[in-house]
């Protein structure tokens, strides 16, 4: 079940709602003597620009205000393709300079309290900002604490995850291009669900692309703490075997639970493996910001479930999550996020305006992954929601097992294009 | 699958993007063409190698899409999408991308 019962109801009164308002949309604008809704966004990543900008377009009668703490958006899509030198970090970094335009308040600041029922979110800064409805697309919070000895390690400067794109993806290709030709490359996997089902695979091609050409010598290691590779395997096995046969060791079922930063070590239950460079990526779970709301609900509090016709909390009113901090079948992409936010973005504007959301959207994930400097594969697939079994992966969709030059060109265009969508 | 209260409001949606109410498309539809600009980009205007879609005739997206949904067209990742779409989505977005420019 995808739905509670007060939004079943809801959604079955859909037909009758859109005959009485469908052709005038002025005649039902907000209820609320208060003037013009108000919906604050707190993050401006995949989902939370996206969600920003869609509810401007679709709603120009809605006040919306962004909360980000970052200057600039970094992309962590091609930030392995940065690891590789195959871009640089100017490369992926864009500007929010345009979001402004949309008629969008931006508001450089970081989200440190949430007060549901009196509908405030605090910051950091010190501001109290009001909303009618909330939307939280923070990301993942990265459970380094899960991996003994990590944060020593870390801080020391001994062992980055690089899994927010960032001052560590700088950190980790500064220490691969130190790391001396026949040097051990240690990289680990976390246990799904995690951000990027893909990503660790497609950062082991482009790590060993970089080494092909500049350490032939080196070694990557790569510790996957799922029983095997958890997303387009026919694909990075094809990519292994064709471009770097013997240079990666894959082992799967091997979940490290502590790293050694002055040893350079990083223990599993079954190895214990040294390292020239240290890449080990714990556990994750939602955004911090969603534990301040109380909608990380799900079973182990580590995620959020939703209603997903309307990224609404199932737990929390008027909060909706997007993105990676969602529980769902969906994986867990920028491009699923930025997805999460168009659908979230037209049912907040038909709420508002007291009018029905669609029940059933359809949604779809293109993920392209690198396998070389020059090849890339993909996976396709639509979602349709069906209100009893939630989002249905339909018919026809699937991935690529071998990779190809076109598709590497087409990823960069879908980097420049979704980019260009979600800020421009 | 579904039950009737949810195929009823299903058929209001449904009805609501075939009666071309305003010449506006429906949220369904447009919420769908949304999510093709990711890679297509903002507003159907390709800022990359992959083809913009803004402005091209329905007849023409229509034939595109039904083409790939049975492989008679050559691509590359629209081959995988095309077959989630239904047919009356199809017309529906290729009205809508008609009308953008
Ligand atoms: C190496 C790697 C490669 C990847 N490759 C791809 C790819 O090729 N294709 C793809 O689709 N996806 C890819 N991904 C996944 C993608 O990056 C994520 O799925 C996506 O970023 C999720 O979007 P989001 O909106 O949930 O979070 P994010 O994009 O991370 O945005 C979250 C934002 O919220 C802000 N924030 C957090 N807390 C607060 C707070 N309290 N107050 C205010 N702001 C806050 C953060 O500063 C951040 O800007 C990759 C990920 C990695 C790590």
């Amino acid at each position: 079940m995808t739905l509670n019962r007060r939004d079943f109801l809801k959604v079955s009164g859909a037909g009758a709602a859109i005959t009485l308002t469908g052709c005038s949309s002025q005649s039902s604008s907000k209820p609320a003597a208060k003037g013009k809704p108000h919906v604050v966004v707190v993050g401006a990543g995949f989902g939370g620009a996206t969600c920003a900008k869609y509810i401007r377009h679709w709603g120009p009668n809605i006040d919306v205000t962004l909360i980000e703490p970052n200057d600039k958006f970094v992309s962590c899509p091609l930030s392995n393709w940065v690891l590789a030198g195959i871009k640089d970090m100017n490369f992926i970094t864009r500007g929010y300079d345009n979001l402004p335009k949309h008629g969008i308040k931006m508001v450089k600041d970081y989200v440190t309290g949430i007060d549901t029922d009196k509908r405030v979110v605090k910051t950091k800064g010190g501001a109290s900002i009001s909303y009618d409805r909330l939307v939280l697309a923070p990301g993942v919070e990265i459970l380094t604490n899960t991996v003994k000895g990590y944060d020593a390690a870390e801080a020391a400067g001994k062992v980055v995850h690089a899994w927010k794109a960032g001052p560590q993806t700088v950190q980790l290709r500064k220490q691969l291009e130190a790391m001396p030709d026949g040097g051990v490359f240690v990289m680990s996997v976390p246990t799904a669900p995690y951000r990027c089902p893909p990503g660790p695979y497609e950062r082991a091609c482009l790590v060993a692309q970089y080494f092909k050409l500049a350490k032939p010598k080196s070694k990557i290691i790569l510790l996957d703490g799922n029983a095997d590779i958890a997303s387009k395997k026919a694909l990075f096995t094809w990519a292994w075997n064709t471009f770097y046969p013997g240079m990666i060791d894959y082992r799967p079922n091997n979940a490290p639970f502590a790293v050694d930063g002055n040893a350079m070590t990083v223990s599993t239950e079954f190895d214990q493996v040294k390292g020239d460079v240290l890449n080990v990526v714990p556990k994750q779970r939602a955004g911090e910001v969603c534990e301040l709301a109380g909608v990380r609900n799900d079973s182990n509090k580590a995620w959020c479930t939703v209603n997903f016709a309307t990224f609404e909390s199932t737990t929390v009113p008027n909060v909706h999550i997007l993105g990676d901090s969602v529980l769902s079948n969906l994986p867990k992409s920028g491009h699923m996020a930025t997805n999460h936010a168009k659908v979230a973005a037209a049912a907040i504007v038909e709420l508002l305006a007291g009018r029905q959301p669609d029940p059933m959207p359809v949604v779809a994930n293109t993920c392209y992954s690198a396998t070389s400097d020059s090849t890339a594969g993909f996976v396709g697939d639509v979602f349709r929601l069906d209100p009893e079994k939630g989002y249905v992966k339909q018919a026809g969709g699937g991935a690529t097992s071998q990779g190809a030059e076109i598709n590497f060109t087409y990823a960069e265009s879908w980097a420049e294009n979704i980019w260009a969508d979600m800020l421009s | 699958m579904y039950n009737k209260k949810t195929t009823l409001a299903l058929a209001g949606f449904v009805g609501l993007a075939l009666s071309g109410i305003a010449g506006a498309a429906d949220m369904h539809t447009q919420v769908i063409a949304a999510t093709c600009m990711s890679c297509h980009g903002p507003g159907g205007n390709s800022v990359g190698a992959a083809p913009g879609i803004a402005g091209i005739s329905q007849d023409r997206f229509v034939k595109a899409m039904q083409d790939y949904k049975t492989g008679k067209r050559p691509g590359t990742v629209m081959l995988k999408l095309a077959g989630g779409y239904t047919d009356a989505e199809i017309e529906a977005m290729g009205a809508y991308f008609a009308t953008l420019k």
